[in-house]
């Protein structure tokens, strides 16, 4: 029994911070964050009410660079100091960084369609760069599905999610080569290019999409810690 | 010095095989023709410079593809992986020398490639030829890891364009932008130092983790 026990491996480390106040903490911020929008904001001078999409927009995008930078970070832990946890946190931040990506290009491609009358621009720098992201990261599935699990599929997944946060800076640098100027810039090398209730505003849904970002990642992880275990158990039993 | 005769001594068997077996670089050469021969057909007549400069660069990376394609089949077939893997060298090595091997089948369906574009459509500028320069580095370095890669799942072939067009997007970007030339690009430089460093950083980073898609 000490054998079969010893064969099965552990759920993994328990965060500081349960789940049920992570879940609280997201709806809460959620909440607040569209009150804000919605109710406090100011109208845009040349958008009018549709400018508020701005929120959500740009607060997703950072969340899914963040969870796209989280994936990097723990495949370099996978592959530097070979931490057990680390191949499934890889993969979960790039699922969770491609879910918050296609909300990316479904805000984005709202917002052009309202504000300049086409579902898609090219001229559009972040559109065009989340495109970019979603077929390489679409590709990380096929690359993780297409490979038994493994050592092997741990390491070529850490590698290839590795060249993903690489490719953020090289294709925004391409992309902005080949653009004409259409996309608003926000933020400059100066600083966020706006102030007051809307800065608030954008920093609470920006928040928001970080806690809720972070709470589907442990959520996740722990379902799929949860069926990794049961797995093992399985296997042992048999 | 030791490490580069490994990569001279593995390039040279590449080289050695496709010598023998023809398998690889015909192919290319031939569709790298046949496409100039579609171009040609779904071009309006008289193409302009920047539609038929965007479309080389379409051949170049698709006729690269196939090379790629083929640059792990002979240790697939063979089952030389695990023996290249056991040689006494660096591993990265293995990369280089595929890297170099594909690169000059690459440049030979090139120098058949851009002689036919520019009989079919437009001349070839010296900032083409340095971008083509460029761009089969970048190419090459990314495309034999990602090919590396590929050749040890279920998908296989594939699996590469999938891996490797996402990340080939920029290299796109710095060759038509280098070679489109005036009015709409004035100076090619900036181009051909994005293609520069495109090479030097991926060309790094395929170096230095090699080792782990074909360890474990």
């Amino acid at each position: 029994m000490s054998a079969a026990a010893a064969t099965i491996r552990p759920v993994g480390r328990t965060s500081r911070i349960p789940l049920p106040a992570l879940a609280a903490a997201s709806l809460v911020l959620v909440t607040g964050a569209l009150a804000l929008v919605f109710f406090v904001a100011p109208n845009d001078a040349n958008q009018g009410f549709s400018q508020r999409i701005f929120y959500f927009h740009v607060s997703i995008a950072i969340t899914a660079y963040a969870c796209f930078a989280g994936a990097a970070w723990k495949a370099f832990l996978h592959l530097w100091k070979r931490e057990p946890r680390a191949d499934l946190e890889s993969y979960v931040c790039v699922h969770q960084g491609l879910i918050f990506g296609t909300l990316v290009l479904l805000t984005g491609s709202i917002w052009a369609k309202i504000s300049w009358g086409h579902w898609w621009l090219w001229s559009e720098d972040q559109l065009v760069l989340f495109l970019v992201l979603f077929l390489f990261y679409c590709a990380y599935f096929m690359l993780r599905f297409s490979l038994e699990p493994g050592p092997q599929r741990a390491n070529l997944s850490a590698v290839y999610a590795l060249f993903g946060i690489v490719l953020v800076p090289v294709s925004f640098a391409a992309i902005r080569l080949a653009k004409n100027l259409i996309h608003p810039v926000v933020f400059t090398l100066h600083g966020p290019n706006f102030g007051g209730w809307i800065l608030v505003t954008y920093c609470v849904a920006q928040v928001a999409m970080l806690v809720l970002a972070y709470t589907l990642y442990r959520l996740e992880l722990g379902g799929k810690r949860l069926d990794q275990r049961v797995r093992d158990l399985k296997e042992v039993l048999v | 010095m030791s490490y580069l005769r490994d990569v001279g001594a593995l390039a040279r068997k590449d080289l050695l095989l496709e010598l023998r077996a023809r398998d690889t670089l015909p192919a290319m050469l031939l569709f790298v023709a046949a496409i100039f021969v579609v171009f040609h057909f779904t071009l309006p007549a008289k193409p302009s410079r920047l539609e038929t400069s965007g479309l080389l660069w379409v051949a170049i990376l698709f006729t690269a593809l196939l090379g790629l394609g083929r640059a792990f089949v002979p240790e697939r077939e063979q089952r030389t992986m695990d023996g290249l893997v056991l040689a006494p060298c660096d591993r990265s090595a293995i990369w280089l020398a595929k890297s170099l091997a594909t690169l000059a089948f690459l440049a030979a369906a090139e120098v058949v490639a851009l002689p036919l574009y520019a009989l079919f459509f437009h001349r070839v500028s010296g900032a083409t030829v340095l971008a083509v320069v460029l761009a089969d580095l970048g190419i090459c370095a990314v495309g034999t890891f990602l090919g590396a890669m590929a050749v040890v799942t279920r998908a296989r072939d594939l699996l590469l364009p999938l891996l490797f067009l996402p990340l080939a997007i920029p290299i796109v970007v710095g060759a038509v932008g280098a070679s489109v030339g005036p009015p709409v690009v004035a100076s090619p430089g900036k181009y051909l130092a994005f293609l520069g460093l495109y090479d030097l950083l991926f060309g790094v980073i395929c170096w230095a983790s090699f080792e782990y898609v074909v360890s474990e």
